[in-house]
């Protein structure tokens, strides 16, 4: 089991790092779902399970699809490849290489010192449902409202969106059109709306 | 020793057996479909016409693998990989008799939920690497429609969840010792049937791959072997699908007289068949009528079931 964990830690560092370092959009995401598995594996060998398999459902499963699907429809071609190469210049890495020495040095501490949380005993589904809606109930019901505010705000400004790309078709055509094509349009639009 | 061999000789069977399901399913909904259609299907080679299996496997394999120069090689490769690993992986949580399972998992159905959600890649990944416009359009539909309907078939199954008390199958199909979880739970069953043919692509919810309007849709571009491991890999969804449907709301194994193993493959055998009859009966929707009806009208139900079964199983205690 230690080898184990040990192996899918070096998959993980190593999918991460290619994941940053990748100038194509799609690629750099593949090597990101290598990584997030690598994890759910880590997670999986220190006895949680079910925060493994919450890890390949929500993050491998959902957001990087969504990932993936974003990048898909917007096609980034050599142009963006441009961009990336003109991002990755050594002098860009200075900042994050910051961050990620303090990160280091944090983990050096906590492993020279001992002063860590071991996790021996497995730790199922129903543990981990309790320990949320008893001890931490608050903090899920400010996250659904986060995610609900977030629904309703993209809702909003994709209605917005839409109605004034309507108006936008509307007023560019001559009144005469309008008025004998005012049902054809508004059939082409109701058609977008289902698509968005 | 023998104990060592044991898992070995389980992956082994559960592999010889969805395998060759998978391949002789090839013919039997060929066979089922000319038989609703009121024509006769393949039956020239050998008896029954069952050769047709080992000419339909001989002729994929020896067809020419081509990759196109425009693809993105790599990631062209690895997608039709994809939906056959997913797919099999799965199997190792499904357990086809008592104590017969290769990974008696405690989060067994959510093993199998993260699996069928990590198959979306499959469809996604070759439509994007084909580089064709009609795979893309094939591929953002897949996405968008596997999207969706995972998020109920998830959340169809916590019903039985509930009333189980266990995410493990094994726990799930004994709870059913008094009464078949479709008797208390057919809303959800109905719920997870149709999510179930949405998440596998099978008609009427195959517009990933609607041939009258994207030539093949994600797989346009793929041929031979790579076009047979995504055909494959719908079948083994299929097999995988109904299994779950057996063990989840029909009592898996089961069954009077008859050997548990039987009991399970027959019940399987029942829903694939229903697979297929879906496929002989029912024109395909539009699009948009696909994605309002999974979030305007499947989405609430399942809450309403969820909550419903919640509340009984409370009030109950």
């Amino acid at each position: 089991m230690t080898t184990l964990f040990y192996l899918a830690g070096i998959l993980a560092v190593v999918a991460t790092l290619l994941a940053i370092t990748q100038r194509h959009a799609v690629h750099a995401l593949l090597y990101l779902i290598v990584s997030l598995l690598a994890v759910a594996v880590e997670f999986f060998v220190l006895g949680a399970p079910f925060v493994a398999a919450l890890e390949i459902m929500i993050y491998a499963g959902a957001i990087m699809v969504l990932f993936v699907f974003v990048v898909m429809m917007l096609n980034l071609a050599e142009h963006a490849m441009e961009v990336e190469r003109e991002w990755l210049k050594p002098g860009n890495w200075l900042v994050p290489a910051l961050l990620a020495l303090i990160l280091l040095g944090e983990l050096v501490y906590c492993t020279a010192t001992r002063n860590t949380l071991s996790l021996t005993s497995s730790v199922g589904p129903k543990q981990v449902g309790i320990t949320l809606f008893r001890s931490y109930w608050i903090g899920v019901e400010l996250a659904s409202l986060l995610l609900m505010a977030g629904l309703v705000g993209a809702f909003h400004l994709g209605r917005h969106a839409i109605a004034k790309e309507e108006e936008h078709h509307v007023t560019s055509t001559d009144a005469a059109r309008t008025d004998t094509r005012s049902d054809l349009v508004h059939v082409g639009s109701g058609g977008t709306s289902h698509a968005a | 020793m023998m104990s060592n061999l044991y898992p070995l000789l389980i992956i082994a069977v559960v592999l010889f057996v969805v395998l060759n399901l998978a391949a002789g399913l090839i013919w039997v909904e060929r066979r089922l479909l000319a038989l609703w259609q009121d024509r006769y299907g393949p039956n020239r080679v050998g008896p029954f016409g069952l050769g047709q299996i080992a000419a339909d496997s001989i002729k994929l394999f020896l067809k020419e693998d081509w990759i196109p120069p425009f693809a993105d090689n790599p990631v062209f490769v690895l997608a039709p990989a994809i939906v056959v690993a997913t797919a099999l992986i799965s199997f190792a949580v499904v357990p086809f008799a008592p104590g017969f399972v290769v990974a008696d998992l405690n989060i067994g159905v959510l093993f199998l939920l993260a699996m069928s959600s990590l198959g979306v890649y499959s469809v996604v990944l070759a439509g994007w690497s084909s580089n064709n416009k009609y795979s893309l359009l094939g591929g953002i539909r897949a996405a968008a429609q596997m999207m969706s309907y995972e998020v109920f078939m998830g959340l169809s199954l916590l019903g039985v969840v509930i009333l189980a008390g266990s995410f493990r199958f094994a726990d799930i199909v004994e709870a059913q010792r008094g009464m078949w979880f479709v008797i208390p739970q057919c809303l959800g069953f109905v719920l997870f049937l149709i999510a179930g043919v949405a998440e596998t692509r099978r008609l009427p919810f195959d517009l990933a791959e609607a041939e009258s309007e994207l030539i093949a849709g994600f797989h346009s571009e793929y041929s031979g072997m790579k076009f047979g491991m995504f055909f494959v890999g719908e079948y083994i969804g299929v097999i995988l699908i109904s299994a779950t449907i057996s063990l989840l709301f029909f009592g898996g194994w089961l069954g009077p007289v008859l050997p548990p193993a039987l009991w399970f493959a027959a019940k399987t055998m029942f829903f694939i068949c229903l697979f297929i009859l879906f496929r002989a009966a029912l024109p395909r929707p539009r699009f948009d009528q696909l994605m309002s009806w999974g979030w305007k009208v499947m989405l609430p139900l399942t809450l309403v079931n969820l909550l419903v079964t919640g509340a009984v199983v409370l009030a109950r205690r």
